[in-house]
């Protein structure tokens, strides 16, 4: 069992959990993902890695409620334990001292980019960050992205903070600029980071993603997460998360990323009529 | 002497029809009666050439005669001297290829049934526990022993180790001990209680269990060496898919046949929403691939509710290499079989669903390397199969993990790590290895004989 030390519910339905788990936390790196099982009855999900403190012997995720994972884990208190806590999994992403680096977080991305531009600002690179969220009551992380960027750029969607826009058109702003860029690292839902490559890709930047696909065991054994890079099939438990960007069959990811849609609605109403909180009465 | 039975006693089943909608285990087991008057038919000859057919050289003898005299106790005592997965292996061992092929009634046509009177003893065990007198623990040698991978191999290794006083501990990647025996072979076929209360019994033996332990993440190889472990067996097995690289495969609604296992076992989702791990059932199924995997993938899916499970296999009925009785099994409960078919191509709609499944008919050419006839393609053989779900059961290759974190273990080009097969010795000094990561998919016994033939030399290592 793995201790939830620290729960903080960051924005509504973002919740921020600091769990016990030291064999992880001594070899956690960025971009590197747990999976996450909650009791007996429990899914296996994926969850990338917000933070964590090996001297503490503890790692930090955070996660947005959407589905019965989600909302059952989000439902659980500081000091309630979670049955499975597995990783680090996944490759860490590759730093090196490529110069300009843009990291663009959007949503619960900004959770995930937050140890990436540090490493990469460890590793000497100008680090210009850009956040993004649809409205200013969504947003989180700010002061922590600020901290390991040399700039930090804030959109709303609404404009209700910061610049009124989608993280795209600062992109390219900075695409366009004398300095062009020389990586793009774009973390966010997944239509974020195609557009976010698309972006980039005219401009010829290369851009690296955190794939999320649906997953089981997180450890190459199912190919639950299978997606197609430059047209040749990879796992994304084992041969990523980060993938180029350019590479990426996105509408492939968008598909397979449906697969249990009706599955996860009725297993949700289903949870939430359990604790009386559904909306709608089941016939 | 009364003259020898040639009456082997059937294993009572759940009716087909009746069981093709449950997942309650198929095999009923013997009563004790049934399983008496099955081992009285044990002609207890000299020869004992049964035991020579067990990778695990039970006493099968020893055992049937304890049993026939009423000394339960004793025959507990006698299968699980060798054998520390008893209920495991009366179920899902083949013997008929193996001790019952080795059998002398075997040339008359009825081998002693050795499987299910073992299955018989193990469940005695279960129900009658405490009739079996606690583990007596051997005096500890001090030496520690690392296990990698919580299977068939990695149990049976741990168990003899942890009898010859060993400190031993089992790092599993996974959120349960049993490795393929918990998320691949279903609980109609092998109940997980009875997996786990011989998981418990290895750990009753002193054995420690470290689940999710992804080695190769948290810790090396080489880092367990050099930290405290004298010895470390790798009995990861073979757990990667392998698939068709033909167009579609990633279309949804096509499965590996690891993962729509590990939905319905391992993670339950034969119960889902109970449990929450969903998982897709289409009306027309199409299983491709002709092993047990592939048997065990289609009555999965016909007892989710599936109309139509065909297995799709190249070759024909008689290379199937999936166990006879489960093939007479699926057929009993409806699964249809189209052999001389291989997959060309998978069809879908605009929302990235399997529809269709475009094969080519086969015809069988020479033998194989295998020494299976070669499957060829019938020029012009075309056709396309109804289908909205597909499960590709072709086999599987070992996890690269291991290999690509351990400096200086050699592996084949099918990733499959180089041992020295009477000893399971890799090159790698201080490390052994057996089962499905040696092998490639092959069965439960074999993986056990590895990961005892692997402890034996590891005490003579330890001793040294």
């Amino acid at each position: 069992m793995y201790k939830i030390l620290v729960r903080e519910e960051l924005v509504p339905h973002i919740h921020l959990f600091k769990v016990a788990a030291p064999e992880v936390a001594a070899r956690a790196q960025a971009g590197q993902f747990v999976v996450v099982r909650i009791d007996e009855k429990g899914e296996r999900i994926p969850l990338t890695l917000a933070d964590w403190d090996s001297k503490e012997g503890t790692v930090t995720i955070v996660f947005m409620e959407v589905g019965t994972t989600s909302y059952r884990l989000g439902a659980l208190k500081s000091g309630d334990s979670i049955a499975n806590f597995i990783g680090p999994l996944g490759l860490p992403t590759h730093m090196e001292k490529f110069g300009t680096v843009v990291c663009v977080g959007g949503g619960l991305g900004v959770a995930p980019i937050a140890p990436i531009a540090r490493g990469l600002k460890q590793k000497g690179n100008k680090v210009i960050s850009i956040m993004g969220a649809r409205s200013k009551n969504l947003m989180f992380w700010e002061n922590e992205l600020r901290r390991v960027s040399d700039e930090l750029i804030v959109t709303t969607d609404d404009g209700t903070y910061g610049r009124k826009a989608l993280v795209t058109e600062p992109l390219k702003e900075l695409l366009q600029g004398t300095k062009k860029p020389d990586l793009v690292v774009a973390i966010g839902p997944s239509i974020m980071m195609k557009f976010c490559a698309k972006t980039t890709e005219p401009f010829g930047v290369k851009t690296i993603v955190s794939l999320n696909p649906i997953m089981v065991d997180g450890t190459g054994m199912c190919g639950a997460c299978r997606v197609s890079v430059g047209g040749v099939t990879r796992f994304v438990c084992v041969d990523g998360p980060d993938f180029d960007g350019h590479q990426v069959d996105w509408d492939l990811l968008f598909a397979r990323q449906r697969i249990y849609l009706d599955e996860e609605k009725r297993s949700l109403q289903q949870w939430q009529c359990a604790r009386q909180t559904c909306t709608e009465v089941q016939k | 002497m009364a003259k020898v039975s040639l009456n082997r006693i059937p294993m009572p089943r759940q009716d087909p029809l009746a069981r093709s909608k449950n997942f309650n285990e198929v095999a009923l087991g013997y009563t004790l009666e049934q399983a008496q008057v099955e081992a009285a038919r044990c002609i207890q000859c000299p020869k004992r050439t049964c035991t020579e057919g067990c990778p695990v050289e039970v006493d099968i003898p020893g055992f049937i005669k304890a049993l026939r005299e009423g000394n339960m106790p004793e025959a507990v005592k006698v299968l699980k001297d060798k054998n520390a997965l008893p209920g495991i292996c009366g179920r899902v061992c083949p013997q008929e290829t193996q001790c019952e092929l080795k059998c002398v009634l075997d040339k008359k046509g009825a081998p002693i049934a050795i499987g299910r009177l073992e299955r018989f003893v193990a469940d005695w065990e279960v129900a009658n526990l405490k009739a079996v007198g606690a583990v007596t623990k051997p005096a500890p040698t001090g030496k520690k022993v690392a296990i990698i991978g919580s299977g068939p191999a990695g149990l049976t290794a741990a168990a003899d180790l942890a009898k010859m006083g060993h400190s031993v501990t089992i790092f599993e990647a996974l959120h349960v001990a049993g490795g393929v025996l918990m998320y691949g072979i279903p609980e109609f076929r092998l109940p997980k209680d009875i997996v786990q209360n011989e998981v418990q019994y290895v750990a009753s033996l002193g054995v420690k269990l470290a689940l999710d332990s992804v080695i190769g993440k948290i810790t090396t190889i080489d880092e367990l060496l050099k930290d405290s472990y004298q010895a470390v067996f790798l009995g990861t097995g073979a757990g990667l898919p392998m698939f068709l690289n033909i167009p579609g495969e990633n279309l949804n609604g096509v499965y590996s046949a690891n993962e729509f296992l590990t939905r319905v076992n391992l993670m339950k989702a034969y119960r889902f929403p109970e449990y929450d791990t969903p998982v897709k059932i289409g009306k027309k199924v199409a299983v491709i691939g002709g092993g047990n995997v592939a048997m065990d993938a289609a009555r999965c899916a016909l007892r989710l509710g599936a109309d139509v499970v065909n297995i799709v296999y190249r070759r024909s009925e008689a290379e199937m290499p999936a166990r006879r009785e489960e093939v007479e099994n699926a057929k009993e409960e409806g699964i249809q079989f189209k052999f001389l078919t291989n997959p060309k191509r998978f069809l879908g709609n605009q929302q990235n669903w399997v529809t269709g499944m475009e094969c080519f008919e086969m015809t069988l050419g020479e033998p194989d390397a295998s020494g299976r006839r070669r499957p060829v393609v019938k020029p012009g053989s075309e056709f396309v199969m109804d289908v909205d779900e597909v499960v590709v059961a072709l086999g599987t290759t070992p996890n690269p993990l291991i290999a690509s974190t351990t400096k200086g273990l050699e592996t084949t080009s099918h990733g499959t790590v180089v041992t020295d097969e009477a000893t399971g010795k890799t090159v790698k000094p201080g490390v052994w290895a057996g089962g499905d990561i040696v092998t490639g998919s092959a069965t439960v016994i074999s993986a056990m004989g590895a990961g005892r033939r692997a402890a034996k030399t590891i005490a003579e290592f330890l001793k040294g």
